[in-house]
């Protein structure tokens, strides 16, 4: 299946959020998720199905102002 | 001062970006002796830099105010918002709703929006805004209970653009704490806003972008409290002319 993290085209055989993130090798506990721009809480990563050509963002923390 | 029931001691907020270095930032937090710093949020590769980073702040002992820099519409700032929130685990949140990409000047429209949005939802919210004082009153209604008025536009170091409106902002905000946030370039900068009864500053570039951040850190922390002890010790008004002050009784003739 096809999605787009943090605006990359990446290719996924998982399909919810939960095993996505550990497919492309993000560190679950440190990232916060959005799905088509909606926020995804951790507790709801399991549940949330993806599908073909959805956008997915994955945010870290970062120097701010 | 106190924030949301929160009792603050240094009245310097500091951001966290720019720095030469993670070592050089460390460094200004210990020197500017803050209580608080700025974060954000940004895109994680897979390597995992953000969790390095985020390790790194709490060593800091300091409570983290993570922003929505960035976000230009209120569904952005309200997601990047409930994002933060998990990530830091925190209920505080610095809105930033810009609405204009030259002088990234807030969209107090927007702000009050997402301000009213966040708040039902139990966030504590810090708008950035400007000094427009019904802005001011729709932010406090939407549940803030602090407002953070621009200095001069982000990054700029301009110092305070327009000091009557801070003035102004005291004045119909008495009770309310005030930081001017953006646009603090040097120590004397922040000493004015102090010296007009704002509560704090936030500041980021005029230390980050010095020769010395540390040093510029600790220049920024000692301006914060000369202004805020002049503040509390009332100050002179000002006069046309010259009033001597030595005293002319007893003053000797000599021709």
């Amino acid at each position: 299946m096809k999605i787009i993290v943090n605006a990359e085209p990446r290719d996924v055989s998982a399909t919810d959020l939960q095993a996505v993130l550990h497919e492309l090798g993000f560190a679950c506990s440190a990232v916060a998720t959005a799905l088509n721009g909606s926020f995804v809480a951790r507790e709801q990563r399991e549940e949330v199905q993806l599908c073909e050509g959805d956008r997915l963002e994955v945010l870290a923390p970062m120097q701010g102002g | 001062m106190r924030v949301y029931g929160t009792e603050i001691t240094s009245r310097l907020l500091l951001g966290t970006a720019q720095y030469p270095s993670p070592a050089v930032l460390a460094a200004a937090v210990k020197s500017s002796g803050t209580e608080i710093i700025t974060v954000s949020l940004r895109r994680e590769t897979a390597d995992g830099s953000g969790a390095g980073f985020w390790d790194s702040l709490r060593e800091t002992g300091c409570r983290i105010l993570p922003n929505t820099a960035g976000c230009h519409s209120v569904q952005e700032a309200v997601t990047t918002a409930r994002m933060a929130r998990e990530l830091f685990d925190t209920p505080w949140i610095k809105l930033e709703v810009i609405g204009h990409s030259d002088t990234l000047q807030p969209d107090v429209f927007g702000l009050v929006e997402a301000s009213r949005i966040l708040s039902a939802e139990g966030f504590q919210v810090f708008p950035y805004t400007t000094d427009d004082l019904v802005a001011g009153e729709k932010l406090l209604e939407a549940g803030c209970e602090v407002l953070m008025p621009w200095g001069a536009p982000i990054g700029s170091g301009q110092g305070l653009r327009t000091p009557d409106g801070l003035r102004a902002m005291r004045a119909h905000f008495p009770d309310v704490p005030l930081i001017v946030d953006a646009g603090i370039g040097r120590p004397s900068d922040a000493a004015q806003a102090m010296e007009l009864g704002m509560d704090a500053v936030l500041l980021n570039t005029a230390v980050a972008k010095a020769g010395d951040p540390a040093g510029m850190a600790r220049a920024m922390a000692l301006a914060v409290e000369a202004g805020r002890l002049g503040y509390e010790a009332d100050p002179m008004e000002r006069r046309d002319m010259a009033v001597p002050s030595t005293p002319v009784l007893g003053l000797a003739e000599f021709a």
